[in-house]
């Protein structure tokens, strides 16, 4: 049994096919972006050694810092707006709904499996201005809000906006149901024994139900804020990055800077340092998350 | 991350059969829940009536578009939509999305399958660096990935063809797939094994015949965890295909809608329903597997 579980050339045979064609494909072209960084150029035109001229140049680049702060931004509103909403609703789950809450939970998971392109089309054609009002516009002009009734793509302020809400309206069935998961684990006898004790209520969850989820509570941050910080899909589909560069993230500022441009260099250094900025972040979280289990 | 989803699935009916008898003796009072139920109401509108409106405006006619107010019905069943929708581009996407999901699928199950077996199951020096390593992966950017890829399928003609697409995506399926996997693993009885071991099973046929079959729920589970992933992935089939006759469905919509601008909403939605409701219906087919797995891993883990 220990001999066979120890064999040398089995474990090969079902670890290398994947380690091989892991390390290919994601750790080694890791390394070689890195390298990009030191270089200009792309594979047509051939490459030329710059130095550390790209790193310098990316912090007096004013689009850099604007698709940086555009990033940061998105990402704090839609974490805020996945977990918080996420969190009400599987409190709404489990407190309020119980059994019943099946029904409710498949229908409001059911954005999370759509293809991101076609619900940005519904969204275009909610917040549509020209030839007709969309939704928005139309209830606005039913409501007799007319003075409110705006191009909400066209302006880089309000598609921020459009922007976030898609993707908290796609994506709070997930954190609900995953905060769900770890409500259903809380034993059913410390909630007994602290209404015994007469919490309930908004006391009940402060005291007793919150600290309970923290460690879920963690997960679903590092999880939605290393998938905000990394937006592509939502923007490039809804709004492109514009109107100008206004709501171009850095993930979108890479790829044009990249393939539009042909500066591999550049659109190196721009994913490097949204590499950065994920783990950076990543672990700021880690290291709040010991301090307050601590 | 033990990993013991039955138990779990039964601890959860209790303790939430609990909560309901706890609901029922502590009478709340109806002021509470009406409003309550009033916001639940709201939330199942903002979360469907979208999904129903895309679907009844693909049966519109660009006349009812352009004269009609938003929430106007459809005067009849205008197939035409679809039918110009799957004509004009939708049917080709349609496939060629098949064409490289499945394959990658196939490739990430059979390859993180053995692996997570041999990194749980197994015992070698290393495994847990080796895992470690895999779950690095979920938090790299793809950005990070994407230039270098791009230049070694350009440089080996890969470029533009499907087998870029299946080799990236088999490679970026391995690190979520092998972390759940090797939780399902773990819960895999090792009497049972053992048995199959002092039956003359070797370590092939133990894989095959006998470990397998006992995770045959994970293995759905991250089918279809992958597939969905798969299905809506943009970036990389917006790098590596530049032929629209290669085209998946979710860069298939990008172009879509630019192809008939602002004039026809109609076969824009066909197609939009056309890319939508597959998954959904695959989801509500499965959906209880899809929650189960999305939250076993991250929540047990």
């Amino acid at each position: 049994m220990e001999i066979m579980l120890r064999d040398r050339r089995a474990v090969l045979a079902f670890v290398g096919p994947a380690l091989l064609v892991y390390s290919l494909i994601v750790p080694a072209p890791i390394i070689w972006s890195l390298g990009y960084t030191v270089f200009e150029g792309n594979v047509i035109a051939g490459f030329q050694f710059v130095g550390f001229h790209n790193y310098a140049f990316l912090f007096s680049d004013p689009s850099f810092w604007q698709a940086l702060l555009f990033t940061v931004k998105y990402a704090v509103v839609v974490t805020i707006g996945q977990v918080g909403i996420g969190l009400v609703l599987s409190l709404l789950y489990v407190f309020f709904l119980g059994k019943a809450s099946g029904l409710i939970r498949t229908l409001v998971f059911f954005p999370v499996v759509l293809p991101t392109v076609a619900v940005a089309e519904l969204f275009k054609k909610i917040f549509e201005i020209v030839p007709q009002y969309g939704l928005v516009n139309s209830l606005l002009h039913l409501a007799h809000l007319d003075a409110s009734i705006q191009p909400w793509l066209g302006q880089g302020g309000s598609a921020f906006w459009v922007i976030c809400t898609m993707d908290i309206w796609r994506s709070m069935g997930f954190y609900a149901v995953l905060l769900f998961a770890g409500l259903v684990d809380i034993p059913g006898e410390i909630i007994e024994s602290a209404k015994v004790d007469g919490a309930s209520g908004l006391r009940l969850i402060r005291y007793i139900v919150l600290p309970l989820l923290t460690p879920i509570l963690f997960s679903s941050l590092i999880f939605s804020i290393n998938g905000t910080l990394k937006v592509f899909d939502t923007v490039l589909a809804l709004t492109g990055g514009g109107p100008g560069q206004s709501t171009t993230p850095l993930t979108l500022d890479m790829f044009n800077t990249a393939f539009a441009n042909g500066q591999y260099g550049y659109g190196s250094t721009l994913a490097t340092a949204l590499a950065v900025l994920s783990l950076f972040v990543t672990l700021l979280i880690f290291r709040s998350a010991r301090s307050d289990v601590a | 991350m033990s990993q013991t989803l039955p138990r779990q699935l039964v601890d959860t009916q209790m303790s939430v059969a609990e909560l309901r008898v706890k609901r029922r003796e502590s009478r709340r009072n109806l002021l509470t829940r009406v409003p309550v139920w009033v916001l639940i109401g709201l939330l199942l509108v903002v979360e469907i009536y979208p999904l129903l409106w895309m679907l009844l405006s693909s049966f519109k006619t660009s006349d009812e578009f352009s004269t009609g107010v938003f929430w106007s019905l459809p005067t009849g069943l205008v197939w035409q939509n679809y039918v110009q929708a799957w004509t004009s581009g939708m049917s080709t996407y349609f496939l060629n999305s098949i064409l490289t999901v499945f394959p990658s699928l196939f490739l990430i199950l059979l390859i993180s399958l053995a692996a997570s077996f041999a990194l749980e199951v197994m015992k070698f020096r290393g495994s847990n660096v080796v895992l470690l390593a895999f779950l690095a992966g979920i938090m790299i950017p793809l950005q990070m990935v994407l230039l270098p890829l791009f230049t070694i399928y350009f440089q080996t003609g890969l470029i533009n063809t499907r087998w870029a697409l299946i080799i990236t995506y088999t490679a970026f399926g391995l690190p979520l797939s092998v972390f759940l996997m090797s939780g399902f693993f773990k819960s895999v009885s090792r009497t049972v094994i053992e048995a199959a071991v002092i039956d003359g099973a070797n370590i092939y046929q133990v894989f095959f015949q006998v470990a397998l079959p006992m995770v045959a729920n994970g293995i759905v589970t991250i089918a279809l965890v992958q597939f969905f992933f798969l299905w809506n992935d943009l970036l990389f089939s917006l790098t590596f295909i530049s032929s629209d006759s290669l085209r998946t469905i979710q860069v298939g919509l990008l172009n879509f809608s630019g192809q008939y601008g602002q004039v026809d909403w109609g076969p824009t939605f066909a197609a939009v329903c056309l890319a939508v409701f597959p998954t959904l219906i695959l989801y509500l087919i499965l959906n209880q597997q899809v929650i189960k797995g999305l939250t076993a891993g991250s929540v047990k883990g």
